[in-house]
């Protein structure tokens, strides 16, 4: 396992569960892969994966490697942490990301690899793999030095 | 079939609100009983009136409310699904047992004692305890980025708020500080220091850009109101607040809302209440501009200020210096908001303690009182679907 990226929460709060249409993404997380729920019929991105697509209701489902750049749609930088679990994580940086090759999926993430402070709505993110634990990687987002879109 | 002006909420009863903990040795389910009987008092009526109970966030036990308090019949007893989103929508519950002939005298009612084991910021991030959650698939998405808590997702949507529209700290301060001069003259109220622009920027950032004064309290106590036909309600003690109009439900593009952050552009810097504010509106045959006082569910200030908009007293993004023109004052404002100081300042009970106030300020009673109120808007809290809203008249 490769070291923890800087400003990623605590593993103690890493707890995964899936079922049979998120266990595609954990699976690929675990390879450093990844992947999005992609309507076969209608073309339509949906994350996280439910089984069905909002728009057609097709469960016909694929699984499209990303290339894992995205952008920030919104975050806050958690400060107080809500139990003491977290007191060693905080401050660090919840977001929402848009995926750039998933048009209309959106991602919960971490941004890490960066000062807190620094992070805007726009900014461009790319993937990093957080091998929490054995058997369990979690996606988290970094900073690329692109200028903000 | 149309709710309008068919049933009235005739009764409001609380018990003291205390802060976190401090409601001890009662138990929850007495502090239920002592605001139910208070509202039957305030009504007019006898517990042996009550015949239903319309509830939200899961609702009491009603056979044991039957049980402990002598009530000889249930003939309905149901609650809107979703959290403190349903609040108001109790009562359009309520309005709607009553009217269909289903039960005649409905209580709705609100408990809530947060002892140490159910304190709900530190609740979702329990690993062990009464309140621990396992992992499921859908939280599986959210909680391992240490997003757990109410405010960190609320926070995300002020953050696209103020990337929007250039909405500032100080709009969200004035929410929290007209608020608290409104709790000033309350006895109930637990907060009741003045607050100023200093001491709101002075207060630790919880999770940025919300600062401690953007968050609701932790505290106990119950709220309780009785709902009865309009027929009925016109020989009781006090004036009747009519039920104009409910309505609960949201845009189904909101769908998990919060805690999966789907929701579209046009819908995701909102308090995802305008379609139920637009059903609400074409319900009563009225709109923004006839509501006297408005009671918004104000867990957190950014959210009072997007209910402004989707309930249409300002377009969207307006609402910052919609505010800071002094809008939503008590004292001059166009638009009251929250006069008895809500969950902000005068106590959380997840949302009735509008209620209360709203039939107060109809009555012509409350401490507060906006001069001839006429009509009054209360909301549930922005959060999942079912969102709510009801419409009272005098």
């Amino acid at each position: 396992m490769s070291p923890r990226p800087a400003g990623a929460p605590t593993a103690d709060i890493a707890n995964i569960s899936a079922d049979s249409w998120t266990e595609h993404f954990w699976r690929a997380a675990r390879d450093h892969i990844l992947v999005c729920a992609l309507c076969g019929d209608c073309g339509t991105y949906r994350m996280p994966p439910t089984p069905f697509c909002p728009s057609c209701n097709s469960q016909n489902t694929e699984w499209p490697e990303l290339s894992g750049r995205a952008t920030v749609y919104s975050f806050t930088v958690v400060r107080h942490p809500v139990t003491p679990e977290l007191n060693d994580s905080v401050p660090y940086v919840v977001a929402v990301i848009e995926l750039d090759d998933a048009p209309g999926a959106r991602l919960f993430t971490n941004i890490v690899e960066c000062d807190p402070d620094t992070v805007v709505i726009g900014q461009a993110v790319q993937a990093v793999w957080d091998d929490v634990a054995d058997g369990v990687t979690i996606p988290r987002f970094a900073p690329v030095s692109d200028p903000p879109r | 079939m149309n709710l309008k002006d068919q049933a009235a909420v005739v009764g409001v009863g609380s018990t003291d609100y205390y802060r976190r903990g401090q409601s001890l040795p009662q138990t929850s389910y007495e502090l239920a009983g002592k605001a139910i009987l208070a509202a039957l008092e305030d009504a007019g009526l006898s517990i042996k009136d009550v015949d239903g109970f319309a509830y939200y966030s899961g609702g009491l036990n009603s056979g044991l409310l039957a049980q402990m308090l002598g009530i000889p019949e249930i003939k309905f007893s149901a609650s809107l699904t979703a959290g403190g989103s349903g609040s108001a929508g109790s009562v359009g519950l309520a309005a709607a047992a009553v009217v269909s002939g289903q039960a005649e005298c409905v209580v709705s009612v609100m408990a809530l004692q947060q002892v140490p084991t159910g304190r709900f910021g530190a609740a979702f991030a329990a690993k062990s305890g009464p309140y621990a959650q396992a992992a499921s698939p859908e939280s599986s998405f959210v909680t391992p980025y240490g997003a757990f808590a109410p405010g960190h997702f609320f926070s995300l949507l002020a953050q696209r708020h103020m990337h929007l529209y250039g909405t500032q700290r100080e709009h969200f301060a004035e929410v929290a500080i007209s608020q608290r001069i409104n709790a000033l003259t309350r006895p109930k109220a637990l907060r009741k220091t003045p607050l100023s622009l200093d001491d709101y920027f002075s207060a630790r950032m919880i999770s940025d850009p919300l600062c401690l004064f953007d968050y609701t309290m932790e505290s106990d106590g119950a709220v309780a109101v009785v709902t009865t036909s309009a027929e009925r309600a016109r020989d009781l003690r006090h004036p009747p607040a009519y039920v104009m109009a409910a309505a609960q439900g949201g845009d189904g593009r909101w769908g998990g809302g919060i805690t999966w952050m789907g929701m579209p552009d046009d819908l995701f810097a909102t308090a995802g209440e305008g379609a139920v504010a637009n059903s609400l509106y074409e319900r009563a045959g009225v709109g923004a501009a006839d509501v006297d006082v408005a009671l918004f569910y104000d867990h957190f200030t950014p959210m009072v200020l997007m209910q402004l908009e989707d309930f249409g007293f300002c377009k969207p993004g307006e609402s910052g210096p919609f505010v800071a023109e002094g809008n939503i004052r008590f004292d001059g404002g166009s638009i009251p908001v929250n006069t008895h100081g809500g969950n902000l300042s005068e106590a959380y009970i997840i949302g009735m303690t509008h209620v209360k106030e709203a039939v107060e300020q109809l009555r012509g009673t409350a401490i507060n009182q906006v001069a001839g109120a006429e009509i009054a808007l209360v909301t549930g809290g922005p959060s999942s679907i079912p969102v709510s809203a009801v419409l009272l008249r005098r």
